[in-house]
């Protein structure tokens, strides 16, 4: 092909630019921000070195507590909703009837907005669970969303239930992947169902499970819209997440440049989770 | 042997189908009592409507709070319009990344990529001051944003595929006079459809979906998608809930709808862009 050099930037700049323009830029910018005194009304950003970041770590306990939920929050989710993905990838390709209606069933969730799923999901925990109570008087119905441990499962059912049809996809793939004549070998050597799922199927799904753990997390690492509608961090922002202290930290208590060390320090821990996808991947290709 | 088969398959089936309700049932319970008057929500939110009880009102009230009309409108046109423009541009700027081999190709391929984990959060503050200096806080603004920030999962899953084109053909039609634009939207685009198809739909569940973008972008009466207005609505309406669940099933329906027309390309495209992506 001839090379023309207004041929090429012709064809890269139109995304570029707006790439440049929206995330890049505003990236590197942001940065810097994080060094500054902004408030986000004036003009006047004075620079303050690290203090930003030392208030962060020595004094914002609502911070410390966000970072920690979501911690333990992400860990959590990814063990369930992989878990309960995995399992529902078996049950849809095993001889059950009906499989594609299950599918279709057990997907739905993740194709609705985290806004409506938190408004649906604060409507069962708090009228259809209240009504449950009322009806039965059983104690684990009570007062849902009203307290620290009701508001922590509540949300971990919700993204749980969002995101378990995401996973089962992934997997699903991976299982129609496996060769039958393997399964039917194993089979006529004897292996049973529980052998046959320890020893072939599960070694070969593996490469998924890199895949579906890493999206997991980041996913639930970066949540912000479920949060806000389900329980906008209440009780006390007991189930404030770190996407949602960050916004909180700008636009409630317009600290701009605090905000932004916040921010940067969520790019850091996502970064490096994404890098530890990327080695695992890497390692495993070369085994392979 | 046969019968026991059958018996495992059935018990599987139940199971299955036992589950699949249990998944829907949130929003079965949200169906139930949008046709419940407050009163009736309140005295019992598991009871069916009765033939006395069962009411639409609730319905075309909120259909008429939401401004559903123009809320979809806002969200559809944004939502189209984006995906238009990623498609053209992200393929165009993939197919070049691709077919030059040079250094330069290289960087800009590895900054997309690493541009995957950026979070949100980390350009947010900025990108509104600097959209407000730019005068892009609007609709048409909001388009070119989408853009800028779909590039990246776009032209990583177009590049992935362009690679395996032959470039054969484009030098064929090069030598028959084709100049670069001839050559890309007519050979080369017809033989992108099920990647783009791929692209589309990744897109278009992001972008119908996205709520903190609009938010802080085009808040402004007239302007808010869909996403924004029920938002608004519940703050408006927080204990209204026979409005709140018609609105919150009128504003499911759609993408529901979406769902079922093209199912198998929605499974297709959301798994191949998370294993690729």
């Amino acid at each position: 092909m001839k090379r023309s050099k207004l041929g090429f930037w012709g064809f890269v700049l139109p995304s570029f630019v707006m790439f440049a323009v929206v995330v890049l830029i505003p990236a590197l910018w942001g940065i810097g921000y994080s060094f500054t005194s902004w408030n986000g009304i004036g003009n006047d950003v004075a620079f303050v070195g690290i203090s930003n970041y030392i208030k962060i770590f020595t004094e914002d306990g609502d911070f410390r507590h966000a970072f920690l939920f979501t911690a333990v929050f992400s860990v959590l989710v990814v063990i369930c909703v992989n878990l309960v993905g995995f399992l529902l990838a078996l049950l849809v390709t095993s001889k059950a009837k009906g499989t594609t209606l299950m599918r279709g069933a057990f997907f739905m969730p993740n194709l609705i907005g985290g806004i409506l799923l938190g408004f649906t999901w604060q409507f069962i925990f708090v009228q259809a669970f209240g009504a449950i109570y009322n009806a039965t008087g059983l104690e684990f119905f009570k007062n849902w969303l009203s307290d620290t441990k009701t508001s922590f499962f509540g949300l971990l059912i919700l993204v749980v239930w969002q995101l378990a049809g995401y996973m089962m996809l992934i997997y699903i793939a991976q299982i129609q992947n496996i060769p039958d004549d393997i399964l039917e070998a194993a089979e006529i050597d004897g292996a049973n169902y529980r052998q046959r799922l320890f020893y072939v199927v599960l070694p070969l799904v593996a490469p998924a499970f890199t895949i579906g753990l890493f999206l997991s997390l980041t996913t639930c690492f970066k949540l912000y819209d479920q949060n806000l509608s389900l329980t906008n961090g209440g009780p006390y922002n007991s189930t404030e997440m770190l996407a949602l202290n960050i916004y909180n930290t700008a636009f409630k208590y317009n600290n701009y440049g605090e905000a932004q060390a916040k921010a940067v320090i969520f790019l850091l821990v996502v970064s490096v989770i994404g890098l530890t996808q990327l080695n695992i991947s890497k390692k495993k290709e070369v085994e392979m | 042997m046969r019968k026991r088969q059958r018996m495992i398959s059935f018990v599987l089936t139940v199971i299955g189908l036992f589950l699949a309700v249990a998944f829907f049932s949130p929003i079965l319970v949200l169906l139930n009592n949008s046709f419940k008057s407050l009163k009736n929500i309140y005295l019992d939110v598991l009871a069916f409507p009765t033939a006395e009880t069962f009411i639409t009102t609730n319905y075309p009230d909120a259909f008429e709070k939401l401004e559903f009309v123009k809320s979809f409108g806002n969200s559809f046109m944004i939502t189209v319009c984006s995906t238009g423009l990623i498609l053209v541009f992200c393929s165009m700027a993939a197919w070049v990344l691709v077919r030059y081999k040079t250094k330069k190709s290289k960087v800009i391929f590895m900054m997309y990529a690493s541009a995957t984990l950026i979070p949100f959060q980390c350009v947010m503050l900025p990108l509104v001051r600097l959209m407000d200096k730019l005068h892009m806080m609007n609709r048409p603004g909001l388009v070119l944003m989408y853009l800028g920030f779909g590039a990246s999962l776009s032209i990583i899953l177009f590049h992935g595929f362009i690679k395996n084109v032959p470039v054969e053909l484009e030098e064929a039609a090069r030598l028959d006079g084709c100049n670069m634009v001839q050559t890309f939207f007519l050979v080369v685009l017809p033989m992108l459809k099920t990647i783009m198809v791929t692209v589309a739909i990744l897109n278009v569940m992001w972008i119908w979906n996205d709520f903190l973008l609009p938010q802080l972008m085009i808040n402004k009466p007239g302007w808010q998608t869909l996403p924004l207005k029920t938002f608004l609505f519940f703050g408006q309406f927080s204990k209204k809930w026979d409005l709140a669940t018609a609105g919150l099933i009128m504003c499911m329906l759609p993408i529901i709808l979406f769902y079922i027309v093209c199912q198998k390309h929605i499974v297709k495209g959301v798994t191949e862009g998370a294993v690729k992506g």
